[in-house]
This record gives structure tokens, C-alpha cells and sequence, in this order.
């Protein structure tokens, strides 16, 4: 059993480093995900299956779920101010 | 403050926490070992209240405070995303796009998933106080749950299916029935959050005293925290756009 929880530590660290290297937060979104579905799998080993599943409906559901919408306004935002700098000058 | 004192200031932090860290680690027991005086007194007290899953009757009954706190902080941050998240004066509401693509994989595998997920969540709600689970998990499972409809590409749907005030108001209800069971024991004379209910048979549906209500309340209270907060979120994305967007 030991071996098994030692390997998916290696996985955590791994997926983690590519979360920490992924460019873009819209990306990150998903890979954050992955890292929380290892997470999961960490939590149901070391014999917290509750937390693992507080995990699984968080970590690979909502939040990115939350991260995507945010990063979507964001970038249609940002996208209207730069476009729409000379408009906004002008008198409405 | 300048880069090089900041960098200072995190030095000896990060110097304090890692001699503390260094501290802690020589007097740890080993790890996977057998000596837990913590399991075996939280063990006793939730076999003696007839809780079999041990985590929840840490969550609900031994430390039920801790998860009272951690249910206001839940209603405060929803509250907070929702009153940041509503349209701004320069904003404007508009009917959402209806249509678009979608696969029919996609669409079969939301229809089909949506039972399933939604009897799981009341599940593992209902039963947390005897298997793996509680209210947290299960209303975490109920809103993701409610959203896989938004993921068969229909977000009119998704609408109809969680009308938002009722899910408000559902909110308070079970953070306010979470506050009130907890003055009950109050009432009783028996102490803030007392196990006020009989602890019943040992793995029986209705047992355990008072994790089962406590657990029931956060499930309705995550569950509609949940959704008022994305649906927040998908209001924002989908329907509020800056004044003159819309016309151009």
C-alpha cells in the first residue's frame, strides 16, 4: 500500500509543477482540474474518502468552472476597452 | 517599502516558519504508525453517540462549532460574490443567446448523468452521518450536479430548473436551520450544539442524534450557496453585458 501512495505523491508534485507551467489562466482552468483529481486520488488512499469527495466536487468542478467564467468576462472586457478606447472618448 | 526590504522581511519569515517546521518534524511519530491518541478518543465518542462514519460526528457533533464558523463563512462569501457580481450602472441586463452547438454525445451524457448525479448527492447527503459523506459533499454534488443541464448546451434549461430566489431563500433556510438546531441544545440546558436527539440504533437511518438534521441543514445550505453563486457568475458571462455593447 505504501508504494502506491508513495507513487501517486510523485503524481501530485508532477501535475502540480505542470499546473504551476501551464501558460494562461483559461488553460490553467484545466489542468488545475487534473491536479485535483490526483489530489482526489491522494485523499481516498490515505483513508479520507470524505475529504476526497469535498475535493472531487470542488477542486475538479467548480472552481475551474468559476475560474473559466471569470476569465472569460475578463478577456471580453479588456477586449471592448481596447477596441473601444476612441468611442468611450467620445460624448454618448 | 522597497524590493530589497520586503525581500528581508520574507527572509526571516520564511526562516521562522522553517525552523518551527524543522522543530515539529524531529517530534513527529513516524509515519502509517500505530499510535493515534486523537483517533481512538474521537473513535469512543462517536461510537458512544451511535455515529459510525467518525467524520462527520467530528464535523456535526464533537466540533460542530467549527463547522457552524466555517457555514457563516460560507453564506458571507456567497453573499459577497453576488452583491460584486450584479450588473453595474454602466451595465445592462440582456435575454440570453438561445441555441448554439451542441454535441449529441454531449447532450446524452448530461441528460443521462443528471438522475444519477442528483440521486447520488441526496444520497450521500442523507447517509453521511453512517457512510463517507455529509452535507458539504452531497450539496457539492447536488449543485454540480444541477449544472450538468448547462453542459447539454441549454442554459434556458438551466433557468427554469433552479428559479434563483427560491434557492436564496433556500440558503437561509438552512443556515438559519442550522443556527436554530444548535440553540436548541441551548434551550435544553444542555450546551451551544448538544446532541439533543436520541443516538438511536447503531447504523440505522434515523440515528446518531443530531448529526443527521446539522448535516441535512449544511446540504440544503451548500447546495443553494452553490448554485446562487454560479448562477451569479453565469449571469454576469452570459446576460450582462456594458451599456452600447449590445448594439454594435
Amino acid at each position: 500500500m505504501m508504494w502506491i501512495i508513495g507513487v501517486t505523491l510523485v503524481l501530485v508534485a508532477a501535475v502540480g509543477t505542470v499546473v504551476a507551467l501551464t501558460p494562461g489562466p483559461e488553460r490553467q482552468a484545466v489542468t488545475l482540474s487534473l491536479y485535483a483529481l490526483v489530489l482526489t486520488l491522494l485523499f481516498f488512499e490515505l483513508s479520507a474518502p470524505d475529504v476526497a469527495l469535498s475535493q472531487l466536487g470542488i477542486g475538479t468542478a467548480v472552481v475551474p468552472l468559476i475560474v473559466m467564467l471569470a476569465v472569460r468576462k475578463i478577456a471580453r472586457m479588456r477586449a471592448r476597452t481596447g477596441a473601444g478606447d476612441r468611442e468611450r472618448r467620445a460624448p454618448r | 517599502m522597497s524590493r530589497g526590504v520586503r525581500m528581508a522581511v520574507c527572509a526571516v519569515g520564511a526562516l521562522g516558519v522553517a525552523v518551527l517546521l524543522a522543530a515539529a518534524f524531529t517530534r513527529m511519530p513516524a509515519f502509517g504508525g500505530a499510535h493515534h491518541p486523537y483517533r481512538d478518543a474521537a473513535v469512543g465518542a462517536a461510537v458512544r453517540h451511535a455515529t459510525p462514519n467518525v467524520v462527520s460526528s467530528l464535523n456535526f457533533d464533537q466540533r460542530g462549532l467549527d463547522t457552524l464558523v466555517e457555514e457563516m463563512i460560507l453564506v458571507a462569501c456567497v453573499l459577497a460574490s453576488v452583491a460584486l457580481l450584479r450588473p453595474a450602472h454602466h451595465e445592462s441586463e440582456r435575454p440570453a443567446r438561445t441555441g448554439g452547438r451542441v454535441l449529441p454525445a454531449s447532450r446524452l451524457v448530461g441528460y443521462v448523468l443528471l438522475p444519477v448525479t442528483l440521486a447520488l448527492g441526496l444520497d450521500v447527503v442523507l447517509h453521511g452521518h453512517l457512510t463517507p459523506g455529509g452535507g458539504f459533499q452531497g450539496g457539492v454534488i447536488l449543485a454540480t450536479g444541477l449544472h450538468l443541464v448547462y453542459v447539454t448546451g441549454d442554459y434556458a434549461a438551466l433557468r427554469r430548473l433552479r428559479p434563483v430566489a427560491w434557492y436564496a431563500y433556500g440558503e437561509a433556510a438552512g443556515a438559519g436551520a442550522f443556527l436554530l438546531l444548535a440553540l436548541a441544545g441551548l434551550v435544553s440546558a444542555r450546551g451551544f450544539m448538544a446532541d439533543i436527539l436520541p443516538p438511536g440504533r447503531f447504523g440505522a437511518l434515523f440515528s446518531a442524534g443530531t448529526v443527521l438534521p446539522f448535516s441535512a441543514a449544511t446540504g440544503c445550505a451548500v447546495v443553494c450557496g452553490m448554485v446562487v453563486l454560479l448562477a451569479a457568475f453565469f449571469r454576469q458571462e452570459l446576460q450582462i453585458t456594458e451599456t452600447g455593447e449590445a448594439d454594435r
